[in-house]
């Protein structure tokens, strides 16, 4: 029998937004998807060893997971995901993952599709031209990709109630974690401070898991010029949610890009709620930004009226 | 009483010249142009912006304070790629916050369509005729053009005068005329005239002198504060300047070369990096092939677009063993230090052109 074709994810940047649709896909094409492990202090500082130092951390980390797959793979899955609809793009970093990484390491063998909506590049037919490399059966890779965009769908969707949920829960004091979900969810830059939240005794809500045309449009309200999709959604997710949280943590990598000026922007705009604004880079110690949580944590409290148990 | 209107918009090299004409034919307001640049400006830019966003956002926010300072209650922003189309919103909340009253037009296209400026224009002045912007578009067209050929020109000769100071003379002398044109025969004229001025001055430029190219972003490129004169610099030490970008590339031909330069790019590059990414990767490679004896690459701190390009320059270097010196520019870099680095770079140069030298290319 013929050996599966192993396809090496790499556990980062866009990966936690679509991971689903990804490993489905190809999982249904008769591949054997293999996602890098949790980002780790060795994977990072070969993902710093690997880029250009000005880069921002969570690409660093990207280049990183490239590098533990490179060797244990036939192929790495790196996408180029540049605009999701006409008027609207991802950060210029990510438009240039594909090229970035064949140029660092020489010879990698690539697997990717280009998102481009604003160049006429969409999803399906990129997905289409992917699924063929892998499968030669064009029936089967139609059907691959239409099972696995349901099982996406199915997934953002579920993660979104689970959030309303925990949104009606009134006992606890709810945070929002306003950051790319290559940020919230990676163990080095969001888990740490996840993990913080969650033993003060708060509720994490996290800016990802809403619906992403509400988010959108709710968006404008607090920008109107806003063109990054991703931080569209979170700037909408703070819009939506913000008569239902006590306070915001802002979580950026050093140094982002859009972050950078949409931060800015939001701690300028809104007025009414204790905003947090956490800036991480590759030195992290983690007591300083424990004080940090802390005292904000405190300074919520005490603007609720509640004490904290400890 | 009706406050007068004045008309500011951050500077940008010397093209403050044609933008102030374009602005006062056409909206008959009059022009505030921002003082040149200068430490002041920066510390201000500094204070009032966010912490790491790119420099030109600080150079900015600096030239429009010290604007607003002069009177001046219209301000412009323009529009581009990477962070550049969202600059205008954040930069308005910023001087609204700091308290100054003004008015702010965001002209943020991602494409050059002079038609929808047209409308824009038609909206404040409603006796623009499109004639008449037809007419003044040519003009700066003309302006713009006449700049940079005259400061290309500039560029590769500057460093070989035998009477020092020359070329800065007759530049001066032509922008001080060229903000005077009104009629596009005038800019015609000047140009000629100070072009064969040019040509007439003595220089004294070795055949086989060092020519080395410089790429990168857009603005850190133009405007010589921002990157320490870098290009006299480079020419006090008796080198040849090569730059592709300026306005009339950036506005007049990238768009219809767009796919081209991505061709020229290959096969270090397949998809577009965003903003001047593709075309810093394009010219370093035909400087390379030109057999230039070395490329120098500068961007702002933290230039998404740029940092995309540098790993695919790494590589393009050692495939064409053709060295490439990294500046990265900040509100605090030092002078000492660029010009240490650049000196270091310029011996390694010679050294390696002089063939009996341990660092000749083999």
């Amino acid at each position: 029998m013929k050996a599966k074709i192993r396809v090496g994810i790499p556990r980062g940047l866009l990966y936690y937004k679509h991971k689903v649709l990804w490993t489905n896909f190809i999982k249904e094409l008769g591949a054997d998807p293999i996602i890098s492990p949790e980002t780790n202090k060795e994977i990072l500082n070969n993902g710093i060893k690997h880029s250009i130092d000005e880069g921002c951390l969570s690409s660093k980390i990207y280049m990183g997971h490239v590098d533990w797959l490179r060797n244990r793979v036939d192929y790495v899955f790196v996408p180029r995901v540049a605009s999701y609809s006409k008027n609207d793009q991802t950060c210029v970093r990510l438009f240039a993952l594909p090229d970035i990484v064949e140029n660092t390491f020489y010879g990698i063998k690539l697997l990717k599709y280009n998102l481009d909506i604003q160049n006429g590049k969409t999803e399906k037919v990129e997905f289409l031209k992917l699924g063929l490399k892998l499968n030669k059966n064009i029936f089967t890779v139609i059907s691959a990709y239409k099972k696995a965009k349901i099982r996406q769908l199915e997934y953002e969707k579920g993660q979104e109630a689970r959030q309303i949920k925990l949104l009606e829960n009134v006992g606890k004091l709810k945070i929002l974690i306003a950051s790319h979900s290559y940020n919230t969810y990676d163990k080095l830059i969001g888990f740490p401070v996840k993990h913080y939240l969650e033993k003060l005794n708060t509720e994490v809500i996290y800016a990802d898991r809403v619906s992403k045309n509400n988010a959108i449009k709710a968006s404008c309200k607090i920008s109107k010029s806003l063109y990054w999709s991703h931080n569209q959604e979170i700037l909408g997710a703070v819009e939506l949610y913000k008569d239902k949280i006590d306070g915001i943590i802002l979580l950026t990598t050093f140094p982002c890009g859009p972050d950078s000026l949409v931060n800015d922007l939001c701690i300028r705009k809104i007025k009414n709620i204790p905003i947090a604004y956490i800036l991480i880079d590759e030195l992290q110690g983690e007591a300083g930004m424990h004080t940090r949580l802390e005292s904000f944590v405190d300074i919520i409290s005490a603007r609720k009226g509640v004490t904290r148990c400890r | 009483m009706q406050i007068e209107n004045k008309v500011t918009f951050p500077r940008l090299g010397n093209y403050h010249i044609p933008i102030s004409t374009f602005v006062e034919k056409t909206l008959n307001a009059k022009v505030c142009v921002s003082p040149a640049i200068t430490k002041r400006t920066i510390e201000l830019g500094t204070k009032h912006s966010p912490d790491f966003v790119c420099v030109p956002f600080k150079y900015n926010i600096g030239n429009y304070i010290e604007a607003l300072e002069n009177g001046a209650n219209i301000l412009i922003q323009a529009g581009g790629g990477c962070r550049f189309g969202y600059y205008g919103e954040v930069q308005e909340e910023i001087l609204k916050s700091l308290g100054y009253e003004f008015k702010f037009f965001n002209i943020n296209d991602r494409k050059f369509k002079p038609l929808r400026y047209y409308e824009l224009l038609k909206k404040i002045n409603s006796k623009l005729t499109f004639r008449k912007f037809m007419y003044y578009f040519y003009l700066i067209y003309k302006q713009i053009f006449a700049i940079d050929k005259i400061e290309d020109y500039i560029r590769k000769n500057i460093g070989f005068e035998i009477n020092k100071g020359d070329f800065e003379n007759v530049e001066k002398r032509f922008l001080v005329e060229l903000k005077k044109t009104e009629k596009i025969r005038d800019v015609n004229n000047i140009f000629t005239k100070y072009i064969t001025l040019l040509k007439k001055i003595p220089i004294n430029k070795p055949k086989n002198c060092l020519k080395v190219g410089i790429v990168g972003e857009l603005y850190v490129l133009i405007e010589p504060f921002s990157n320490y004169f870098i290009e006299k610099e480079m020419a006090s030490y008796g080198i040849e300047v090569q730059r592709y970008i300026n306005i009339s590339y950036l506005f007049f031909s990238r768009k219809h070369k767009k796919s081209r330069t991505l061709k020229l790019a290959k096969p270090y590059l397949q998809y577009d990096i965003g903003a001047d990414g593709v075309d810093s990767v394009a010219h370093s490679k035909e400087l390379a092939k030109k057999g230039f004896d070395g490329i120098i690459h500068i961007k702002p701190f933290g230039c998404m677009p740029e940092i995309n390009c540098m790993p695919i320059l790494q590589r393009l270097s050692q495939d064409y063993k053709i060295p490439i010196l990294y500046f990265s520019f900040d509100s605090q870099t030092s002078e000492t230090g660029v010009k240490t680095r650049l000196e270091a770079f310029y011996d390694m140069l010679s050294m390696r052109k002089n063939l009996n030298s341990p660092l000749a290319p083999l």
